[in-house]
Order: C-alpha cells, then sequence, then structure tokens
C-alpha cells in the first residue's frame, strides 16, 4: 500500500474511517451466532473464511430460525453471487493477476468495492480497495471473537433480546437498497412470500423460495436501472 | 449436512464467488438479465430473512417482542442512525418488553 501522496493518505484516512465503523459490527455477529446455536470457533471460521456480512448474518439465521444448514449454507452462497457482480466490476479497474488476485478475492465485499470503484487511477483504486478490505477484515474477525464470547457468557439469547437483533440487522443490511421503488416492490413480495411458505415448508426453506422473486421480476422488468452510468450509444 | 459441513463449505464457495469476480473477463457474463437479477437476489433474500426472522416461530406466525424490536430499528434507520445502534436498539426494546409482559 502507497502513502506517497496527499490523495492516496486521504483515501486511507477515508477507507480506514469505513473500515473501523465496519469492523465494529462483526460484534452483533458474533454474539448472533452464538446465540442461534453455533460455537465460537464456527462462528469465527465464518468470519474467517466467508468473510461477507450478509451471507454470514444469513446462515446463522436459517439455522436460528431452525433450517437445516444445508438451506443456510445455499441462502449464504446466493447471497454471495453479490461479490461476483461487484468483483467483474473491480477486476479490471484493479488490475492484478496470479497470486495477488487470489489474495485480493478475500477482501472483495461492499465496502470495499465502494472505495475502489470511485477512484480516477488505478494506484488510488488500489489503495481505497486494501485499506479499507484489510481493516475490516482485522477488525470484523477480532469483534466476531469478542461478540462470540461475550454472547457465550451470557446464557439465554430471548433474555436480552437478541432473537429480535437477526431481524434487526437484516433490515439494516437491505436498508441502502430500498431507496430505489421497485427495489421496495421486490422485499415486499418476497417478504409476503416467505411468510405465507413458513406454515408450509420446512425452516429455510421459506426465504429460499422468496428469492425466486428476483429471478421474477429481473425478467419483467425492462426499464434500465437509473443508478448505472448509461452506455454510450454505439 | 452437519453444521461444521456447511460453515466450512459455503465459506470456501463464497470465497470461490468473490474470485471469479476477478477473474472472470466481465464481457463473459454481462448480460442485463443476469445484471439485473444478481441485483434483486439481495433485496430478495434479506427482506424474506427479516420477515421470517421476526414473524416465524417454527412452522407458524407469532406476533411477540421481535416485532417490537423491528419497529425501533426501522425508526432508528430512518434517524440514520449507524449499524451497532440499530441491531442493539431493537434487541433492547425487546429485552425490556419481555421482562414487563
Amino acid at each position: 500500500m502507497t502513502t506517497r501522496s496527499p490523495e492516496h493518505a486521504a483515501v486511507v484516512r477515508d477507507s480506514l474511517g469505513v473500515g473501523v465503523a465496519t469492523g465494529l459490527y462483526g460484534a452483533s455477529f458474533g454474539a448472533v451466532s452464538v446465540a442461534a446455536g453455533l460455537s465460537v470457533a464456527q462462528t469465527c471460521a465464518l468470519s474467517l473464511v466467508m468473510f461477507t456480512g450478509a451471507s454470514q448474518f444469513a446462515l446463522v439465521g436459517v439455522v436460528a430460525a431452525g433450517g437445516t444448514p444445508l438451506a443456510g449454507a445455499v441462502t449464504a452462497l446466493l447471497l454471495g453471487t453479490r461479490n461476483t457482480m461487484y468483483g467483474l466490476r473491480v477486476g479490471p479497474l484493479l488490475g492484478w493477476t496470479g497470486g495477488r488476485r487470489v489474495a485480493a478475492a478475500q477482501v472483495l465485499i461492499d465496502e470495499s468495492t465502494a472505495m475502489a470503484v470511485t477512484r480516477p487511477s488505478r494506484s488510488l483504486a488500489r489503495t481505497g480497495f486494501l485499506a479499507t478490505g484489510l481493516s475490516i477484515f482485522v477488525l470484523w474477525n477480532l469483534f466476531t471473537l469478542v461478540g462470540a464470547v461475550a454472547g457465550e457468557a451470557l446464557g439465554d439469547p430471548r433474555t436480552y433480546g437478541l432473537d429480535a437483533a437477526v431481524g434487526a440487522a437484516f433490515l439494516a443490511l437491505v436498508w441502502p437498497r430500498l431507496s430505489e421503488r421497485r427495489n421496495q416492490l421486490v422485499a415486499v413480495a418476497a417478504a409476503a412470500i416467505a411468510l405465507g411458505m413458513v406454515p408450509v415448508s420446512a425452516a429455510g426453506v421459506p426465504v429460499l423460495v422468496a428469492g425466486g422473486v428476483a429471478l421474477l421480476a429481473g425478467v419483467l422488468s425492462h426499464r434500465p436501472d437509473p443508478t448505472e452510468i448509461p452506455e454510450p450509444p454505439r | 449436512m452437519s453444521l461444521w459441513v456447511a460453515v466450512v463449505a459455503a465459506g470456501v464457495g463464497c470465497y470461490l464467488l468473490k474470485l471469479a469476480g476477478l477473474a472472470i473477463p466481465a464481457r463473459v457474463v454481462e448480460h442485463p438479465l443476469a445484471e439485473r437479477i444478481a441485483d434483486f437476489i439481495p433485496v430478495a433474500l434479506l427482506a424474506a430473512l427479516v420477515a421470517v426472522q421476526v414473524l416465524a416461530s417454527g412452522q407458524s406466525l407469532v406476533v411477540d417482542a421481535r416485532l417490537a424490536g423491528l419497529a425501533v430499528a426501522f425508526a432508528l434507520l430512518l434517524l440514520r442512525a449507524p449499524f451497532l445502534v440499530v441491531v442493539f436498539g431493537a434487541a433492547l426494546v425487546a429485552a425490556l418488553l419481555r421482562l414487563v409482559t
């Protein structure tokens, strides 16, 4: 990581700010995960290996609701496809190959992507990506451990409302996407379908069925995404 | 599938999804339909997770302190509160409600 220029220093400063804010809420993941019945070791393994917040919360959320580990894993993987899309965007910008690309992939998440895509040069994009990704990786894992150990010491999670914290975490994760009208419609439809499926299917299945709303909405919506930069005419 | 297998398999799978994004040339997979669906997947799954997490109890739907927690989370998000405040605010309200009822 280079901090030769004032521009680089500013990017590093911004990235560390995002890193600290995001890393801290690893504590909530740790607490929620042990409340769901995962061990401290399993909880920490998720943060180290999976290292993508929404997928981690999804796996433990499905398991907490009584779903099978397989249903939890599939839900986590579906949410993880988002990072593939991020990679397609920032890959050419970062321009890493070989071992560097293999290492960089682990810190390819929402925040590191956001702190890289807006940069005017490859050098600044790399600085933003690494400073954000690495600071979150270190702090997220550290605070996962803190939250998991504290959560285990607390006892029955319901007494502390930790079961309610899971729903709040999912709402906070989806919140930034709800400013768009069609995302609101998708969210309401998916929630309704999931609730309708609860009485007639095994735990974990309703969420996967509701994922079908994304397929349907993708096929039905023809309008271009207003948040995307329009392509120049060919 | 045991919990450990799910943790490791889904973890490695999520890593490979990240690596694929960096390694595959964008033009191979860039398709408007695929992109729209990919954009909708997190919205649909997270919204469904909110609903199920808050209202489901086994195979039945119940209204309890969790819904009050979610309402508090909603209000805190409207006030642009940080993630940790939202999550633990919801937990606190649900815990207090259970204490008094």
